[in-house]
C-alpha cells in the first residue's frame, strides 16, 4: 500500500529573498533520489505539502511549471511556525515535499484553443506563473487563443517573478498588465490602480471561449467579480483557486471542507458557479 | 452464515485460549463507566454494560499515533528521512462492540479507504481486527440507532453477533474471518435451530429502540440555504466548544498532525481532533473561516447529517449511538437537530414591492 503520508526526500538547491519586505521567498527544491521526480508529475494549479522535518507541513502551491524539468520551485510567505523554519534554511538542506495534490486549472478545456485571461494579486501568482509558464512553453502556446495577464501588487517591489514579468512584456503573443497601487518610482513604465479598475480596461470581453483565472487576496476578489459580471463572464468560466487550512491534504483530516468538497482534493480550483452552491467557509 | 451456541463456562475457557493467536479487546468497568481495552490473561470482558463511555474507535484508530520517525542528526546518513515504525498488525479481536458501532466503521471506512488514497494506518489495523458484535436487548433512553440506519442486530461491519440468553450466548457467525474466530475459541455446538429465535429477539429489540428521528428529506435540502437556516443560533447557543461530542463519537475521524521532537530524535504525531476548535480551521494569516461557535456547531451537523449524505449516498454519518446527547454537559441533542434539519423550508422569496 502507498502511504500517501510519506514525504519524498529533497535538497533546497537554491533560496531566494522575492519581495522588498523580505517576507517571500522563492526555492527551487531538486528531488534526492531522481526517480522520485517521475512520480512526482503535476499539472499547473496543484500544490504540494512541503515538509520541514521536526517542524510540520504547509500546503503551498507549485510555481514551476512541468515543463521545466528537474526542479520544483515554491514561493513562500513567512506567517507561522514551518514557514519560519523554512526561511531559516539554507541551500544544501534536506526536507520533503508530498504530492502533487489536489486538482489543477481545467487544461482539458482551456487547450481546445480558449483564451485564458490570469487575473491576479499580491503573491497569490505562484500557480499562475506555472500557468504561463506553462501555456509560453513552445509545445504548448498554440494549443491556447489570447492570453491576458493582469498582476498587481501594493508596490513594484511587492512583485514576484519580476524578472519574468518584464520579459513577458517583451513578447507579442502575451499581453501583459502590470499594476501597482501605488509607486514614487519616475522610471515606473506600467499601470497604477487597484486590479480590478485594470480588469476593467483592459480585460478582453466575455464570450464562450473565454475564461478568466482569479487568485488574489480576498478583497481582491471581492471587487473583482462585480467586474467580471459587468463585462460579461459567466460564472463557469470565472475559475479559482482557494486555500483553507490542511493537514493530510488528501481530503481525510477533515478541516478543510466548504460544504461536501474538500479543498484539499476536490479543489483547490473551482468554478465561482461551484462556489455559489457552497458555503463560503473559506 | 451459520448459529452456534456458547456456554458461559465454555465462553470463559474460550477467551483465553483466543488470547494465544489475538490481542483481544473488550469492554471492562472503570469507576462507573465502560470503556474498551486490551484484557490481560484472566480478565475476561464485562457484558454487564448498556454502552461503553467511549466508542471502540481507538483499538484501530488510535487517539495518538506515530505516522513517522526521523532523526535530526546530520553525522547520520538518512538524517531528515521521513521512516515508518514498527507497527502490530497481528490479529485482533474486539469482543462485545454494540452493532451500532460496528456499523460505524464502516461509515469510516469510506474516509480512511478512498479510490485515489488509501489511509495505510487506518486499513492495516481494520483488515486485522475481527468484530464480535453483542446485540442490545436493553437500549438506552438515548439510542436511535433504528432511525440511524443500523439497529441493536444490525449485523453491518461485523463478522460474529452473540445475543446474551442468560447461561449461553447464541452467535451468528457471518464471514470468513468469524469461521477464524471461532475456531481459534473452540467454540462449536451447532445451533440449526436458532435462526428463528434470532429474528424474533431482534424484532422485540428494535421494538424497544426510541425511534423517530426523521432523515428522510435531507438529501433533497439546498446546501447553502440549509446552511444559512435561521436555527443556527439557537442551536449553538449554550454549546461551550469541549469537545466532547465529537471524542466519543463512533464516526468522528478528524484528525491533526505534528511534529515532535526531543533532541535530535523526532516523530510526526497523528491525533484526534476536534471541529469544535477554533484552531482546527485557523489560517496562518490569522484569518478563520469557521470563527464562531455557531459556525462551528453547524459544522458538525452538516457534516453528519447533510455533506456526507450528499457525498456518498450511504445515508447519515450516525449510527444512533446516543453518547454525545447523553454526555454533551450542555443537552446539545443530535435528534433535535436532525428534526430541524430535516423539516427546514427555507423562507419563501419575498415579491419584490
Amino acid at each position: 500500500m502507498e502511504n500517501p503520508y510519506f514525504p519524498y526526500p529533497v535538497r533546497i538547491d537554491s533560496a531566494v529573498i522575492e519581495t522588498e519586505d523580505r517576507n517571500l521567498k522563492t526555492f527551487k527544491l531538486v528531488f534526492v533520489n531522481p526517480e522520485d521526480e517521475k512520480k512526482f508529475a503535476y499539472r499547473p494549479g496543484q500544490f504540494a505539502e512541503l515538509s520541514v522535518t521536526g517542524k510540520g507541513e504547509i500546503p503551498i502551491g507549485i510555481a514551476s511549471s512541468p515543463t521545466e524539468p528537474g526542479f520544483l520551485m515554491f514561493t513562500v510567505n513567512k506567517v507561522g511556525v514551518v514557514s519560519t523554519a523554512l526561511h531559516n534554511m539554507q541551500e544544501g538542506d534536506i526536507m520533503g515535499v508530498r504530492g502533487p495534490l489536489g486538482n489543477w486549472y481545467p487544461w482539458e478545456i482551456l487547450e481546445q484553443g480558449k483564451n485564458v485571461v490570469i487575473i491576479g494579486g499580491g503573491f497569490a501568482f505562484t500557480t499562475l506563473r506555472s500557468s504561463i509558464v506553462y501555456m509560453l512553453d513552445p509545445k504548448n502556446r498554440e494549443k491556447f487563443g489570447d492570453i491576458h495577464v493582469i498582476y498587481g501588487a501594493r508596490s513594484p517591489g511587492m512583485l514576484l517573478y519580476r524578472d519574468e514579468l518584464m520579459e513577458w512584456e517583451k513578447r507579442d503573443d502575451i499581453h501583459m498588465h502590470i499594476t501597482v497601487d501605488g509607486t514614487d518610482d519616475p522610471d515606473w513604465k506600467y499601470n497604477v490602480g487597484f486590479v480590478p479598475t485594470i480588469t476593467e480596461q483592459k480585460a478582453p470581453k466575455a464570450d464562450a471561449d473565454t475564461y478568466a483565472i482569479v487568485c488574489g487576496p480576498p478583497v481582491m476578489i471581492k471587487f473583482t467579480q462585480p467586474v467580471l459580471d459587468k463585462l460579461g463572464y459567466a460564472h463557469d468560466h470565472i475559475i479559482m483557486s482557494l486555500e483553507n487550512r490542511m493537514k493530510c491534504g488528501i481530503g481525510m483530516c477533515g478541516r478543510c471542507n466548504i460544504g461536501m468538497e474538500y479543498v484539499c482534493k476536490d479543489g483547490p480550483v473551482f468554478t465561482l458557479e461551484q462556489l455559489n452552491r457552497t458555503p463560503r467557509e473559506y | 452464515m451459520r448459529f452456534l451456541k456458547i456456554a458461559k463456562d465454555d465462553w470463559t475457557r474460550g477467551v483465553e485460549d483466543l488470547k494465544k493467536s489475538f490481542r483481544v479487546f473488550g469492554p471492562v468497568k472503570e469507576k462507573e463507566a465502560y470503556d474498551f481495552r486490551l484484557l490481560d490473561k484472566g480478565v475476561l470482558p464485562d457484558f454487564s454494560f448498556q454502552n461503553t463511555r467511549l466508542s471502540p474507535k481507538s483499538t484501530v484508530y488510535p487517539q495518538s499515533e506515530i505516522l513517522f520517525e526521523y532523526t535530526l542528526d546530520e553525522s547520520k546518513a538518512d538524517h531528515h528521512v521521513h521512516k515508518v515504525p514498527e507497527k502490530d498488525y497481528s490479529p485482533r479481536v474486539i469482543l462485545g462492540i454494540r452493532p451500532c458501532d460496528a456499523k460505524a466503521f464502516e461509515l469510516v471506512r469510506l474516509n480512511f479507504d478512498t479510490p485515489e488514497y488509501k489511509d495505510p494506518y487506518w486499513l492495516s489495523a481494520y483488515e486485522a481486527t475481527t468484530k464480535v458484535g453483542l446485540a442490545c436487548d436493553d437500549p438506552c433512553s438515548t439510542c436511535f440507532c433504528t432511525s440511524a440506519g443500523s439497529g441493536p442486530y444490525d449485523e453491518a461491519g461485523l463478522d460474529v453477533l452473540l445475543a446474551d440468553r442468560d447461561d449461553h450466548f447464541l452467535a451468528k457467525v457471518l464471514t470468513e474471518k468469524g469461521e477464524a474466530f471461532v475456531s481459534a475459541a473452540g467454540w462449536n455446538t451447532e445451533a440449526p435451530d436458532a435462526e428463528a429465535g434470532f429474528e424474533k429477539l431482534a424484532a422485540e429489540a428494535e421494538g424497544k429502540v426510541p425511534g423517530g428521528v426523521p432523515t428522510d428529506k435531507l438529501a433533497d435540502k439546498e446546501t447553502v440555504a440549509l446552511h444559512g437556516a435561521d436555527f443556527w443560533e439557537d442551536v449553538a447557543f449554550s454549546c461551550i466548544n469541549c469537545g466532547t461530542c465529537t471524542y466519543l463519537c463512533p464516526t468522528c475521524w478528524c484528525f491533526d498532525i505534528q511534529d515532535e521532537v526531543k533532541g535530535a530524535e523526532g516523530v510526526r504525531m497523528r491525533n484526534w481532533d476536534s471541529c469544535m476548535f477554533p484552531l482546527f480551521t485557523l489560517h496562518g494569516s490569522g484569518h478563520n473561516p469557521r470563527a464562531t461557535k455557531v459556525d462551528r456547531v453547524r459544522q458538525r451537523f452538516m457534516h453528519k447529517l447533510k455533506y456526507f449524505v450528499d457525498r456518498y449516498g450511504r445515508g447519515i454519518q450516525c449510527v444512533g449511538c446516543g453518547r454525545c446527547v447523553s454526555s454533551c454537559p450542555v443537552n446539545i441533542d443530535i435528534r433535535r437537530v436532525a428534526r430541524l434539519m430535516n423539516e427546514f423550508e427555507p423562507a419563501p422569496e419575498k415579491c419584490p414591492a
